[in-house]
């Protein structure tokens, strides 16, 4: 996130695209929905009626896969009635002749035809966002899950930057990031191609930095991200894996196809809480330590850098990962010895520029924001608020690159997936109130369409695409467009992800987990 | 800014021009019970317990709404403020169950300690009390809508805090009641669970349903720490006793959710001791997992990953590490994929 939750306060309009916060993240979505009875703006880009759509004061009930040219039809009205910020865009900014030139083709017209939004609504929207000083605009997962999700994101800092909605309290670019410490796992250099801090892997000075640190040669060629993983183990040249605390199976795309990556390895090692269905699938299990059983740190969205604190003692025999990993490593002949997860961070910190001036003291109430690169720096709540990373901010027009696999006679319905907000990808599962309210997959069907079919809320369809078919239960409801389906991945009774797409963003490897074709078919009823 | 300097019990003291009399008399050091009153919500003056005397006022006034001007003389303790909030409590305890002996809430109860405070019996009016039946019909709060005060500050925590507005003030006079609309249980409304009316509850009337009966609030060890669910980065206090985590309350200090979170972090981290939990290292041995001790579980996988690397190189391993694991437990992944097995095959699931 370039700005921060408490931010949130401070803004006058939310332009929410491609994200679900009241499910997904809902303190940020309460944000939302407590500032709106003080009278901000709202305005939400979503294909489903979700329920801050119906809060909205607009509502842009886009087609799945169809971002690009809405952002960009929205630019090319603001472009064509002179509301973009030609002071901000001179100032800071270049590149916008390019933009220009290829949102020019698209009309308003044009866009309500790929979209489904009616005309109007651009217009409103366009105007709103753009004359609203202080405008934040948010994304998550129904942006970046696409196989053009790099270029979906850069059409949000394209639009933002247009209207000079950057660098400044209460507006900004706020992608709100999925799992608990994904920030902190990309800080972490948990990356094929970085260090920690982001770090190039690729770039010489780097790596004799932390061959210097490390005391030992590293490799400068950067790793393979994890669809390439799973490819190389299918053609048998990655042997082994070892996988920390995910279920790949369960949450990543096109799960028969990891199932058979996993297979084919000589050696799979799963470190976790439960028997995940990746776990099952190893010839070693090693037991963890649950985060109320260790000391640490969880870096979130807001670049809160935010401790963990150990409360009660490892449940059975398990075990803090990094003691895991550590054993191990001192057993291959490279020992890394730390007595405590503090020693870990002062590393960590001695490593990486943004972190430079955090310690476990300074963060022992409120946590820091970073960049905090020195002991006596505050932390960084908004970021590029006098320039960008690269000095100045680059527009990149981006055309339309539509869904990888698109409904057809044979696979008729859209099938599209996300979170809800009683479950929080697997550990959920385990907690007994939580999994008692939400036991099982309601896949939602419009009307329309369940008439089609013969269903009713409560009943059992099958659910098949070109590489799997699962059973769901389905509730039925005007929340979703007809001819499409939404379902969660939450449960491994109806495993989602064997239907949806292997393919990925060829920049970012993110899967595309919001667009997949699929045939419904009534199942028999139990 | 502009500063006003006013005297509470005899002391002068100086706020910022719109301070309220009651932060005023906090300020200088003086007691001022509340009830309805909250920093963070609006306020409706509701309760009167805040009453002082001001002088010049021909009636005491309600300090939490009331404006704290140059020269002002205010008394916070005199027989008249203590006579008036007696009868707020003496009236709120004659309609209150007398049941601190088994209440979750005693020891950490607003109306058990100004009753305390104010040495004020039950009983004094012998009037009418609710027989509401016990709401607990949903998985995550239990209602107990007689030990409710009406302070109203649940359904502004709803409203103001969530969003929401889910529970209201319903019926009139001594029928009055906080409910959902149409008077419906919880689990039957559009309430989200998130608990911040439980949060801000000043009594025993709404209560986490998983901490019910299993310690005392002082038997209780807080240990504040970060949410390991969403992105938002909520903290919050595990309750923990006698080793085993009962639950989850909120902490006012949490820079991003202050009291305020989502089901999941209030009501979920229960998964911690779910009894499938994996406690011991598992070998598979002709396709059958078998438990085996920590040696023979890091020797194997150690001699293991050291056959495949000597035999294919550093490049056949790789490593998926966790968007759920700690800032250290990343760092010493990928630390050891890079400086112990030598490859840059480290990733982990960023995009889901
Ligand atoms: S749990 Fe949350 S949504 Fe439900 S009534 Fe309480 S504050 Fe409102
Ligand atoms: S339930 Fe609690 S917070 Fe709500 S009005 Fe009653 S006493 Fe006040
Ligand atoms: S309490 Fe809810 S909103 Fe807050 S971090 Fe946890 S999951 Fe996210």
């Amino acid at each position: 996130m370039t700005n921060s939750f408490a931010d949130y306060l401070n803004t006058d309009l939310f332009f929410v695209i491609g994200s679900n916060p009241t499910e997904a993240h809902p303190m940020a979505g309460a944000k939302i929905m407590s500032s709106l009875l003080n009278g901000t703006k709202l305005i939400v880009a979503d294909p489903r009626r979700i329920e801050l759509a119906e809060k909205a004061d607009i509502w842009l009930q886009h087609r799945p896969g169809t971002d690009i040219p809405l952002l960009n039809g929205l630019m090319h009205i603001i472009i064509k009635e002179g509301l973009h910020d030609k002071k901000f865009i001179e100032e800071r900014t270049e590149g916008f002749e390019d933009l220009k030139a290829t949102v020019e083709t698209y009309t308003p017209k044009r866009v309500s035809e790929m979209t489904g939004v009616p005309e109007k609504l651009l217009y409103d929207a366009a105007r709103l966002y753009a004359t609203t000083a202080k405008a934040m605009l948010c994304y998550t997962l129904g942006i970046t899950e696409h196989i053009c999700g790099v270029d979906n994101v850069m059409s949000t800092a394209n639009i933002a930057m247009l209207t000079g909605h950057l660098g400044k309290e209460g507006c900004g670019v706020n992608p709100q990031r999925g799992q608990n410490n994904v920030q902190g796992a990309c800080d972490m250099g948990a990356l094929p191609g970085d260090y920690p801090g982001y770090q190039k892997v690729a770039n010489a000075e780097a790596q004799a930095k932390f061959e210097k640190a490390w005391g030992v040669k590293l490799s400068g060629k950067p790793g393979l991200t994890i669809p390439d993983m799973m490819d190389a183990a299918v053609e048998g040249t990655l042997k082994a894996m070892f996988v920390l605390g995910e279920d790949p199976v369960l949450t990543d795309p096109d799960a028969n196809h990891i199932k058979k990556a996993f297979n084919k390895m000589d050696f799979v090692v799963v470190q976790e809480l439960f028997m995940s269905e990746t776990a099952k699938l190893a010839d070693v299990i090693l037991p963890g330590a649950s985060f109320a059983e260790k000391d640490g740190t969880f870096t979130s969205s807001e670049r809160r850098v935010q401790r963990v604190r150990k409360a009660i003692e490892p449940i059975g025999d398990t075990r803090p990962d990094w003691w895991i990993i550590c054993e191990i490593s001192k057993r291959m002949g490279y020992p890394m010895e730390y007595a405590h997860p503090e020693q870990i961070f002062n590393e960590i910190a001695s490593l990486t520029p943004s972190y430079g001036g955090i310690n476990y003291e300074r963060i022992e109430y409120t946590g820091l924001q970073w960049p905090c690169p020195t002991a006596d720096h505050p932390g960084t709540p908004v970021l590029h608020t006098k320039s960008f990373a690269r000095g100045k901010g680059l527009f990149k027009g981006i055309e339309h690159t539509p869904p990888a696999e698109m409904p057809d006679e044979e696979y008729p319905y859209l099938l599209s997936t996300g979170r809800i907000l009683y479950h929080y990808n697997v550990t959920t599962r385990y907690s007994s109130a939580l999994d008692a309210h939400r036991p099982e997959e309601m896949a939602m069907i419009h009307p329309a369409d369940a008439a089609t079919l013969g269903v009713c809320t409560g009943d059992t369809v099958q659910v098949t695409s070109r590489r799997g078919s699962v059973q769901t239960k389905v509730n039925v409801t005007d929340k979703v467009l007809t001819g499409m389906i939404w379902m969660s991945f939450h449960y491994k009774e109806t495993p989602t992800n064997e239907l949806t797409v292997n393919a990925f963003d060829p920049v970012s490897k993110t899967g595309e987990y919001k667009v997949a074709a699929v045939r419904i078919e009534k199942a028999a009823q139990v | 800014m502009p500063t006003v300097t006013l005297t509470v019990d005899g002391k002068q003291v100086s706020v910022p021009k719109g301070t309220t009399v009651l932060e005023a008399a906090w300020k200088a050091g003086a007691f001022v019970p509340t009830l309805c009153h909250d920093p963070e919500l609006t306020k409706p003056g509701a309760c009167r317990i805040c009453v002082v005397e001001v002088k010049g006022a021909r009636n005491l006034v309600a300090s939490c709404v009331t404006d704290a001007v140059e020269g002002m003389v205010v008394e916070t303790a005199t027989p008249a403020v203590v006579e008036a909030r007696k009868t707020i409590l003496e009236l709120l305890l004659d309609n209150h169950p007398e049941d601190c002996l088994t209440c979750h809430q005693a020891g950490d109860c607003k109306l058990q300690d100004y009753a305390y405070f104010y040495n004020v019996k039950p009983g004094a009016f012998g009037g009418e009390a609710h027989k509401y039946d016990l709401e607990d019909d949903n998985l995550f709060i239990v209602r107990n809508m007689n030990k409710c005060i009406l302070c109203g500050k649940c359904l502004r925590a709803c409203e103001e805090k969530q969003g929401r507005a889910v529970i209201d003030f319903a019926y009139r006079g001594f029928k009055t009641k906080v409910t959902t609309a149409m008077d419906k249980p919880l689990a039957d409304s559009v309430c989200v669970s998130c608990g911040s009316c439980v949060a801000i509850c000043p009594t025993g009337a709404l209560t986490e349903k998983a901490m019910l009966g299993k310690a005392r609030k002082w038997e209780i060890e807080k240990v504040r720490t970060t949410c390991p669910f969403c992105g938002v980065g909520c903290n919050f206090d595990l309750n923990v006793h006698q080793g085993k985590v009962l639950g989850v309350t909120s902490n006012a200090a949490s820079p991003t959710n202050g009291r305020d979170m989502c089901v999941k972090g209030r009501f979920g981290v229960d998964y911690v001791h779910n009894p499938n939990r994996l406690t011991t290292p598992l070998i598979k041995k002709n396709g059958q997992f078998v438990e085996s001790s920590w040696e023979e579980a890091l020797d194997l996988v150690a001699s293991k990953l050291g056959e495949i690397k000597g035999k294919y190189g550093s490049d056949s391993i790789a490593a998926l590490s966790s968007a759920r694991c700690t800032n250290e437990d990343n760092f010493v992944m990928q630390k050891f994929m890079r400086a112990g097995i030598g490859t840059n095959n480290v990733d982990h699931c960023a995009r889901t």
